[in-house]
């Protein structure tokens, strides 16, 4: 009983610790879709980010200049994205994809020439660091916490203040936030910059708060699997949260079940638990996800007629 | 003169712009009196929402200078404007469709960081308004639920809760129904009546007859006259605009009815996912008649034309053209119709009609590419396509006629002119028209309306849909009306007004 007992609280501790870049990430991601911008470039923002925590965080040995520098890697790609694609009205997706391929390389490279380990950051110990707070075997971190009450401030923020109203407007007819006087592009910059703190965040939790150092390509498609969360959650905070946490209890069971021997199957082989989390985003988006609610002008620049 | 000594809202000074090597709006200087309706006319491109745009802070003037009560004042953006107490009611309405009423109605305006008390006072404000001016909308409603008319009014309350004095709206009543649109005037003579300054910008001149104190006509980015409305008639208006005579009513001997050539059987069609966008649709058109097919865009007519043309096939029902049963198990192509005799002439003129990156030339034989003299053994016969283009172009006044350039250079009359051309060239037994004078010119729409008559006196069975009421009165001998997919009622020409007709388009009453 015991034993079941702790092997659930144990799972569930797992869950919240795989869930957590998810959760940081889709919240960034949902404010960048909401106000119309989409975001493929989550995944490498994430993975510059968790570069510069880390490499930050072994040069200075403060965790918590990490995830300053984390922050800010994270947000000179978004203003890259938004100088892209708002002030120059770019393709959104060819952005995107851009800053992940931009990111998958640029972390590799400068790991190499500056810590000469194959792309990877030297191993953080102590207080480079962002360590548990209460519960030392679950990892319950700062950045765990700080997934938790993301969810009800993203909520707040676009449910119940002028900022968020405006998000949503932008998102849905950019033409009637400009004629009611608003700066459509001010108003976009300000949502991708908040997707880059979010990103960020997720990026920096990833390499000094859940594993000790950067490796190359850590984030092995979270981004993505974030951007599919708020696919699911149908652009809504807490949904969205929900559908990280279904991704993250996911890999968790994986984890677990890992050489584990199930009746009259044999062991399962790891390779294929491992892909249970993609084959579950692409049957909930093939099979779930029939009409669509995203915000209507999601990937159209805005532009001003004659 | 008694305008110059009204108290002016707004005066305009030598307002000068020009967009690239366009000279839009030239030295145009007008001034708007207190608490009056003031309608704004002109023909498409004349300039008058470009002027309004100027007023409003979307557009900079080149020169010229903008006083508001007097004073000279600086409009680099609509928040500007706003703030000078100025409002604009848009032709496509600027409301966010997944919002509720009062979410619209604060947007830009929202009185602090946070939305509450924001929204609290909107709604006061709101019930007010109602109160005041007869405005009642639901503040609760998600506008995608509200009707066009409530929409509108959405619009216009938006403007009024943020202190506008001055009201500019452009061209109004495009979407609405008869009904909608006295509605409306009826708003704006209350507004008027409470000391809000109207400015109605229009090309129907049926509504600014009936509610405005004084128009103001541009031609070619000038203001070309200035009426009392009381001094003024339709035909004078018209003359002003297009710079010549135009005659509104059309000589139309009596219908020769000849054999039926289209006849529909209770078509229907039902999209992908379920929604039947016709029900029940039988109709017939016979030799030497034009049946005219009336209803607020959005009811059945595009997708009815479609099932008619061969773009789409029927789910259910049949129909029959020139001898051709045509059902949901024997469908047809366009190219199939147009062999048979059945033209058609699209409602949407820059998707269906032509290819805009395409030569006048070829849009003149489009559909038609494959036959001779235009085409031997799979290659096209460049000069002879020039030829008839040009011909053509003779025909039917287009106008520049220069069969080697591009499509989208030609104005939106003049490129439905070479459609219809193109289209009747071929004396086609069956004509199916949609829309045929929609952003065409007053003196265009003439011409054209005149070319169906002309063919339907040829002999051919014309079907034409528009939402324009005044159009099928015009041109129809009978008059089919639209409402929801279905054909909810039939009249005579002779027997029918707009105020029945109205009523049957909105739904109220089937004949």
């Amino acid at each position: 009983m015991e034993e079941a007992l702790s092997l659930v609280t144990a799972t569930l501790a797992a869950t919240l610790r795989v869930a957590t870049p998810l959760v940081l990430c889709a919240m960034g991601g949902l404010f960048s879709e909401k106000s119309g911008i989409l975001d493929v470039g989550l995944e490498g923002k994430m993975l510059m980010a968790a570069f510069f925590a880390a490499a930050t965080a072994s040069l200075t040995g403060s965790a918590w200049m990490g995830v300053g520098a984390a922050i800010l890697a994270a947000e000179v790609l978004a203003l890259l994205h938004g100088f892209a694609c708002i002030t120059h009205r770019g393709n959104q997706v060819v952005s995107g994809i851009a800053i992940n391929i931009l990111a998958m390389g640029l972390t590799v490279v400068l790991g190499a020439a500056w810590f000469g380990r194959g792309g990877q950051t030297p191993p953080l110990t102590g207080t480079e660091r962002l360590n548990p707070i209460f519960f030392p075997v679950a990892g319950d971190n700062i950045l765990v916490y700080g997934a938790l009450l993301a969810v009800p401030f993203t909520w707040w923020l676009i449910a119940r203040t002028r900022f968020g109203l405006r998000l949503r407007a932008v998102g849905e007819v950019p033409l009637a936030v400009d004629a009611a006087g608003i700066s459509v592009s001010w108003l976009r910059y300000r949502a991708v910059l908040l997707c880059g703190l979010f990103a960020g965040l997720a990026g920096a939790y990833l390499s000094i708060a859940q594993n000790a150092g950067f490796s190359r390509d850590m984030t092995a498609g979270q981004g993505f699997i974030a951007l599919a969360a708020i696919i699911f959650g149908r652009w809504r905070p807490v949904p969205a949260f929900g559908a990280c946490l279904a991704f993250g209890l996911l890999d968790a069971i994986a984890i677990r079940l890992q050489g584990v021997r199930l009746p009259g199957v044999g062991e399962v082989p790891v390779q294929l638990i491992q892909a249970m989390p993609y084959l579950l985003t692409l049957f909930l988006l093939a099979g779930f996800i029939g009409r669509t609610v995203a915000p209507k002008a999601a990937g159209v620049p805005y532009e001003k007629e004659p | 003169m008694q305008e110059l000594t009204a108290d002016a809202a707004i005066e305009l000074r030598g307002i000068d712009k020009s967009f690239g090597s366009v000279h839009a709006v030239r030295g145009v200087s007008v001034r708007i009196e207190r608490g009056s309706i003031t309608g704004i006319v002109g023909e498409n491109g004349a300039g008058k929402s470009t002027l309004m745009s100027i007023l409003y802070g979307l557009y900079r003037a080149d020169a010229g200078e903008i006083l508001v009560d007097g004073r000279p004042v600086e409009m680099a953006s609509p928040r500007d404007a706003i703030g000078h107490g100025i409002g604009m009611v848009h032709q496509h309405f600027m409301l966010v469709d997944s919002f509720t009423v009062l979410e619209n109605l604060v947007l830009g305006a929202e009185g602090g960081a946070l939305l509450a008390r924001g929204l609290a006072a909107a709604r006061t404000e709101l019930a007010r308004l109602a109160r005041d001016y007869g405005l009642t909308v639901d503040p609760d409603a998600r506008v995608a639920d509200l009707s066009v008319g409530e929409q509108q009014r959405v619009e216009i309350l938006k403007v009024l809760l943020r202190g506008a004095r001055i009201l500019i709206l452009d061209e109004p009543s495009a979407v609405l129904t008869p009904q909608e649109t006295d509605r409306l005037l009826q708003i704006l003579r209350v507004l008027r009546d409470r000391g809000v300054t109207v400015v109605l910008i229009t090309h129907k001149l049926r509504e600014i007859l009936a509610v405005t104190e004084k128009v103001i006509v541009m031609r070619r980015g000038e203001v070309v006259a200035e009426r009392r409305t009381a001094d003024t008639n339709a035909e004078d208006l018209a003359e002003l605009m297009v710079g010549r005579k135009v005659r509104f009513d059309l000589d139309k001997a009596p219908a020769r009815k000849g054999e039926t050539l289209l006849a529909a059987r209770h078509l229907s069609l039902v999209d992908g996912r379920g929604v039947r966008l016709l029900d029940d649709i039988s109709l017939e058109v016979k030799a030497g008649e034009i049946v005219g097919i009336a209803g607020v865009s959005g009811n059945g007519q595009t997708e009815l034309l479609q099932v008619l043309s061969g773009i789409r096939p029927p789910s259910g029902g049949e129909f029959e053209a020139c001898g051709r049963k045509v059902d949901a198990t024997h469908p047809v192509d366009p190219a199939e119709m147009r062999d048979l005799g059945v033209a058609h002439v699209p409602e949407d003129r820059l998707r269906q009609g032509l290819v805009p990156a395409f030569l006048a030339s070829e849009t003149s034989i489009l559909g038609y590419q494959d036959r001779e003299p235009f085409c031997h053994n799979y290659i096209l016969d460049g000069p002879a396509v020039g030829k008839y283009c040009a011909d053509l172009m003779e025909r039917f006044d287009v106008r520049p006629r220069t069969p080697g350039l591009l499509s989208s250079s030609f104005s939106g009359g003049n490129q439905q002119k070479l459609i219809l051309a193109r289209e009747m060239a071929r004396d086609p037994k069956v004509l199916l028209v949609g829309q045929p004078t929609r952003g065409v010119d007053i003196g265009a729409i003439e011409f054209i309306r005149r070319e169906l008559v002309r063919s339907r006196d040829a002999g051919c069975a014309v079907l034409v849909v528009s939402v324009e009421l005044e159009e099928i009165l015009s041109l129809a001998d009978r008059i089919l009306v639209m409402f929801a997919g279905r054909i909810v009622g039939e009249v005579a020409a002779g027997q029918a007004d707009e105020r029945t007709l109205g009523l049957m388009m909105a739904g109220a009453r089937a004949a």
